[in-house]
């Protein structure tokens, strides 16, 4: 068992490793809490289950009793055989104590059967009910929440530590039973048996316990060293997998290999004693179980020449020490199991248990046909309580107008989109929807709405296809290809080896920045929303390419309103208003010929691209930008 | 769909076994006289454990029956002895089982990594940089973990077991056969659950993967899903993903749950049997009641072989698929040849020509790029342009072997690239990817990739014409401040500045920036082209861009479409005479600015 966890542990992440492990008696209280409430619906099965168990093993302490009333019944039988030449061995007598020995056997092996395959399906179904848990939890929690955390980190907690949750479960639930009550059990038959023999078992299996505990202590600092070196060379691997061209183009293999050499050579040697140190706990729980059964055997033996017990007892004795000492150990090895499962517990509950999303209007206004005016008033929002993002803004788009909005890096231009979607709460201030506050309808309708393109695009594993029609899970494939055609996409999805059936993964291999964008413009076509939100939309797109699509979202600009977050100024110079954002604030607004003409901030803005087409070389721009 | 390519998971690994044993037996020969020591040191150790039953056998027999106190003692000191024997020799045996699979799984990582890093681009996007991660770490963990558990516990079950029963045979040879029988249930058993298990457990990592593939889809497209209010048919996907994963998780468990109590049933069922035919044997005189006991001690190593076995059924499974995922890895030719020594010397520094160079993915029938011929000396500067797709950063990563041209030659300094000496070519050339990737380190260390020997000096001085200096004095640590893996602790705009510094700490002859400048507002990048034009002059410089005013400057202007060179002349030339050149400069400014400069 010991060496079971070991190896399971060895799938864990590195990072939380011993950092984790929970101290805090009060927290540890409060997931072990939450984790029993977690069971309430499945306590039926996992008390049958347990009852179960009981049954097993009070049956299976029958057994070598039974066996050594055989062995005493043919020893007496041969004994007086030898001795009065009579009746020799009671075959009757002794087949009936066999007979039900094996019926015991069997039965206390279907109980636990039983027991395992219930407790099993006890833990099944709280997993999936946590899984399932977690999944909604994930719908449910403010952007931000996911925004302010990496990513990676919520990742591991949804996938490692639930993983090893259930692992943990799966073991210490199906598996605390028969130990726990065989050893309870064991020692009672023991000692009614014969006390004295007792008392030399009761002291070598804790001895095993203690010896155990030991060898484990000593391996513990070679593992801590093993998972950090592992980490380290974990991280290794990854940088130089990810910057393989670099490594390549910059001629480094001989040295990233030389620095792979050294701390693969280091995890190699300190995997080595760890496993070697660990590697011991097993023969050395043999040699104290083995000692037992000698000192039980000779004990027993002078205890039976002395006529004080019989020989079928010491027969029943040895086996009932070996049921004895096994279970005792495995105890020992689960608390490691509890504390890991534990650690694991408290992340998943941590993420349960985390601030959700202000519920939508218990009475959401009617949903009425959108006219697209948008209108923000006097609005503040800020990421951190302590930075100040957007102050007090205004801003009105009139419907089937396009608004620009631009500004340099940090001007808060994406966080007006998140804040239009909902995606983050507004401190103060409204946002209107053809002059409903769009706190008071539903943010699946107020999305339903909003058909946008992020700057960051994301594709799931799937078809091309199904990617396209994401937000129209039932158009048909002449939709798809009309919006792949109007968002300049068709070409290229042609050149894959299976056109729009090619199966792409969430990490867009094969797939450039520039043609997921475009699939996700193509996405935001398809669906053909009264409100457009385009925030970088064709960043990584060529510009001659982007003209196109341009043109094709004109056309789908006609009679929506659109907002459209630019980093090109070529690219909005058509829209009804340019808005220039600074600091957080609107600095100007106006069209494009105005704008340049007011020598303002725009000016400066399209002076430092022109300038920077026309010098490329040491002319020095009118201003510097943030 | 998604679902569907789960089953195809499941119906390929279904018959894979010998593909563990194919990726461990180069290493049966390299570690056969540890491996031998291991079995030496089980079989010695499992001859003692089964000594025991025997001895006591004796003891209950010659010593307890005779009433020969004396004799018990000094065969319980005997069996002390033999426990500490087999003590030693498991010792022994798990000491160098760890050594043998911690190098083992160490030589196995290090030929991983190193034919990982001969890839050329090709390859490793075919794999994926997260997985062939996995692959290398992961995977290989869970193959040492079942070589070491092939080492302490597999070897010694068969032995267990064949003693056991040869131990029986010296004892009894008619009450063997029942132990045989045992034995052979036992096994049966073993197998049968194994056969049962080995699919199970393929599905099992399929529909945990694809849970884990659906959470990991619904974090990191939290926005795409709420914006396209997908919270519905995200629910409806993850919940049969989960319900499979539940049922699949539920049969095995069910599987698992059968092994233990069987066995045990097995196991004590055939110690009554034991008992019944023993005392016949006791009855004719054949054998005697110590024997008995000594018999029950068999059934319960054989039982132990059985438990030992068992422990195997869970791992190898995974193991199995581990191991394919890792040979897949290494059955993969990287298409980059190692240049046949001896390798030439650059004829004329900073020179590069591309002669019909053409480029296709394997198995792809369109080419990326193809019949494009391009000579640009040392002191020029040149642009390529083109669309999305165009193929113009596919030409540029033939020119540091990044990947190999599929057609045609590409030369450096006058010479193949494929010829040339990967330091001395890597030495040639300074490379700015698309992506700016940073390892973690500090600045400094990050810009040494450059030159190793360079001076601080030499780093301020790249820092200065990537106009990097100002932020790099502003962190407090200077050029030691810390940078995190893949840079993320730098803004897109620091990262590609420092990309750039670092091309440039090399003081390489041929400058390749494949579109370099995007992430830099205007007016840096229009310092920065200036500063580098300074510093480059006698180099020959490649530039790949989207931006026109980024490149209008440029000696020369290749135009690319659709993978074919359509022009090549300086931007007055194509701006009047090229039409897609005229399209791509329209696209970005009116008339009256292209015609300004």
């Amino acid at each position: 068992m010991t060496r079971k966890r070991r190896l399971r542990a060895g799938d864990m992440p590195t990072e939380r490793r011993g950092a984790a492990l929970p101290d805090r008696s009060a927290d540890v209280r409060h997931t072990a809490w939450r984790l029993w409430r977690s069971m309430s619906r499945q306590r039926a099965l996992l008390v049958g289950s347990g009852i179960l168990g009981v049954a097993s093993v009070a049956l299976t302490a029958t057994g070598p009793l039974l066996l050594g009333r055989a062995t005493d019944l043919i020893l007496t039988g041969t004994l007086g055989a030898t001795r009065a030449g009579s009746s020799g061995i009671d075959g009757a007598a002794v087949g009936r104590v066999l007979v039900s020995a094996a019926l015991v056997y069997t039965i206390a092996g279907l109980c636990a059967y039983a027991q395992a395959w219930l407790a099993n399906l006890a833990v099944q179904r709280v997993v999936q009910k946590l899984r399932a848990d977690i999944a909604s939890k994930i719908a449910r929690v403010p952007v931000t929440y996911v925004d302010r955390r990496r990513r990676g980190e919520i990742l591991s907690r949804v996938t490692n530590d639930l993983d090893n949750l259930s692992q943990s479960m799966q073991e210490v639930l199906g598996q605390l039973v028969i130990p726990l009550f065989s050893i309870v059990v064991t020692l009672a038959v023991m000692f009614w048996v014969s006390w004295p023999l007792a008392l030399i078992a009761l002291v070598s299996a804790p001895l095993s316990v203690v010896v155990v505990r030991w060898l484990a202590g000593r391996a513990q600092p070679y593992f801590v060293e093993q998972w950090k070196q592992t980490g380290r060379l974990n991280s290794h691997i990854e940088e130089m997998y990810t910057g393989h061209a670099i490594v390549r183009a910059f001629g480094r293999e001989r040295q990233t290999m030389a620095a792979f050499v050294e701390g693969n050579d280091e995890l190699a040697e300190v995997t080595r004693r760890s496993q070697a140190v660990s590697g011991a706990i097993q023969p050395a729980m043999m040699f104290i179980s083995n000692l037992g059964y000698v000192l039980v055997a000779v004990v027993g033996g002078v205890r039976v020449a002395a006529g004080a017990m019989t020989v079928g007892d010491i027969q029943a004795f040895i086996q009932y020490s070996r049921q004895y000492s096994s279970p005792l150990v495995f105890l020992a090895s689960m608390a490691g199991m509890v504390q890991s499962g534990l650690a694991s517990a408290e992340r998943v509950f941590e993420l349960l248990e985390a601030p959700e999303e202000t519920p939508d209007p218990a009475v959401p206004v009617q949903d009425t046909p959108v006219v697209g005016r948008v209108t923000f008033e006097n609005v503040t929002f800020r990421y951190h309580p302590d930075k100040p993002l957007i102050e007090n803004l205004s801003l009105v788009a009139e419907p089937g107008h396009t608004v620009a909005i631009v500004g340099p890096t940090g001007a808060g231009k994406t966080t007006l989109v998140n804040l239009l979607m909902r995606f983050y709460e507004i401190d103060a201030g409204r946002i209107l929807l053809d002059g409903v506050d769009i706190t008071s309808m539903t943010r699946s309708r107020l999305r339903s709405k909003v058909g946008m393109v992020l700057q960051d695009t994301w594709l799931f594993g799937g078809t091309i296809a199904a990617n396209i029609a994401y937000g129209r899970p039932h158009a048909s494939h002449e939709d798809i290809v009309a919006a792949a055609v109007a968002a300049h996409a068709d070409r290229f999805i042609r050149t894959l080896p299976d056109g729009y059936d090619t199966v792409i993964d969430d990490e867009g291999s094969g797939v450039s920045v520039g043609e997921r964008q475009l699939l996700t413009i193509a996405r935001a076509f398809l669906v053909r929303p009264p409100i457009l939100v385009l925030d970088e939309a064709t960043s990584s797109v060529d510009t001659r390419t982007e003209v196109l699509v341009q043109e094709a979202m004109s056309r789908l600009r006609e009679g929506r309103t659109a907002f459209v977050v630019a980093h090109r100024l070529s690219t909005i110079r058509d829209a009804d208003t340019i808005v220039v954002m600074e600091n957080g604030a609107i600095v100007e607004q106006g069209r494009h010929d105005q704008l340049v003409d007011a020598g303002g901030s725009y000016t400066r803005l399209y002076a430092a691209q022109f300038a920077g087409m026309t010098s490329g070389t040491t002319s020095e721009p009118p201003v510097a930008l943030a | 769909m998604v679902e569907e390519r789960g089953v195809a998971h499941v119906t390929r690994s279904r018959r894979e076994r010998p593909l563990l044993i194919k990726l461990l037996l180069p290493y049966a020969r390299v570690y056969a006289r540890p491996t031998t020591a291991v079995m030496a040191f089980q079989l010695v150790q499992t001859a003692a454990s089964l000594y025991l039953p025997d001895l006591s056998a004796d003891l209950i027999d010659k010593g307890v029956l005779a009433g020969d106190t004396g004799y018990v003692w000094r065969l319980g000191a005997v069996m002390a002895g033999v426990s500490l024997v087999q003590l030693v020799c498991a010792v022994g045996a798990s000491i160098v089982a760890a050594r043998v699979a911690s190098y083992l799984a160490r030589d196995l990582r290090a030929s991983l990594f190193g034919h990982v890093q001969a890839f050329s681009a090709r390859e490793l996007n075919r794999f994926g940089a997260s997985s062939l991660i996995v692959r290398t770490t992961n995977d290989i963990q869970q193959v040492q973990a079942i070589v070491q558990t092939t080492l302490t516990l597999m070897v010694a079950a068969p032995i267990m077991c064949a003693g056991g029963i040869v131990f029986a045979v010296a004892q009894d040879v008619r009450l063997s056969v029942l132990l045989v029988v045992v034995a052979l249930v036992l096994g049966g058993a073993v197998w049968g659950v194994l056969w049962r298990m080995t699919p199970l457990s393929a599905t099992l990592q399929d529909t945990t993967d694809a849970v884990n593939r659906i959470m990991r889809e619904q974090i990191m497209g939290l926005r795409v899903i709420r914006a396209f209010v997908q919270e519905d048919h995200e629910h409806a996907r993850f919940e049969r993903a989960n319900t499979l994963l539940t049922v699949t998780s539920v049969r095995v468990g069910r599987l698992m749950s059968l092994i233990f109590p069987l066995f045990t049933a097995v196991a004590n069922v055939s110690g009554v049997a034991v008992v019944w035919l023993g005392s016949r044997r006791i009855e004719s005189g054949a054998i005697g009641i110590g024997t008995l006991s000594a018999f029950l001690g068999y059934v319960m190593q054989i039982l132990a072989a059985a438990i030992m076995a068992t422990y195997l059924l869970r791992m190898l499974p995974r193991a199995q698929v581990c191991a394919r995922r890792i040979t897949e890895v290494l059955e993969t030719t990287s298409t980059l040849r190692p240049p046949a020594p001896p390798a030439p010397p650059v004829l004329r520094p900073g020179r590069v020509e591309l002669r019909g160079v053409g480029f296709r993915y394997a198995g792809a029938e369109a080419f990326v790029a193809r019949g494009v011929s391009l000579t640009v000396q040392g002191g020029e500067t040149v642009a390529i342009i083109g669309s999305t797709g165009s193929g113009k950063s596919t030409l540029l990563s033939l020119i540091p072997r990044l990947a190999d041209a599929s057609e045609g030659t590409v030369l450096v300094g006058g010479v193949d690239v494929r010829r040339l000496d990967r330091t001395e070519l890597s030495r040639a050339i300074g490379y700015v990817p698309q992506r700016p990737y940073l390892f973690s380190g500090t600045i400094a260390s990050n810009l040494r990739y450059g030159d190793p020997e360079s001076t601080d000096d030499d780093l301020w001085q790249a820092l200065d014409i990537a106009q990097a200096r100002v932020f790099v004095e502003e962190l407090p640590e200077g050029l030691d401040a810390p940078v995190a893996q893949g840079g993320t602790n730098l803004s897109g705009g620091q990262r590609q500045r420092l990309a750039i510094a670092r091309a440039l700490v090399g003081r390489p002859d041929v400058y390749l920036f494949d579109d370099s400048f995007s992430a830099l507002d205007y007016v840096t990048d229009a310092r920065l082209r200036a500063a580098l034009a300074r510093h480059t002059s006698s180099a020959a410089v490649i530039v790949v861009a989207q931006r026109v005013s980024t490149i209008r400057g440029a000696d020369r202007i290749v135009v690319l479409d659709d993978g074919r060179v359509v022009g090549t002349g300086t931007h007055h030339e194509l701006f009047s005479t090229n039409v897609t050149y005229r399209e791509i400069v329209l696209s970005q400014m009116t008339e009256a600015e292209a015609e300004a400069a």
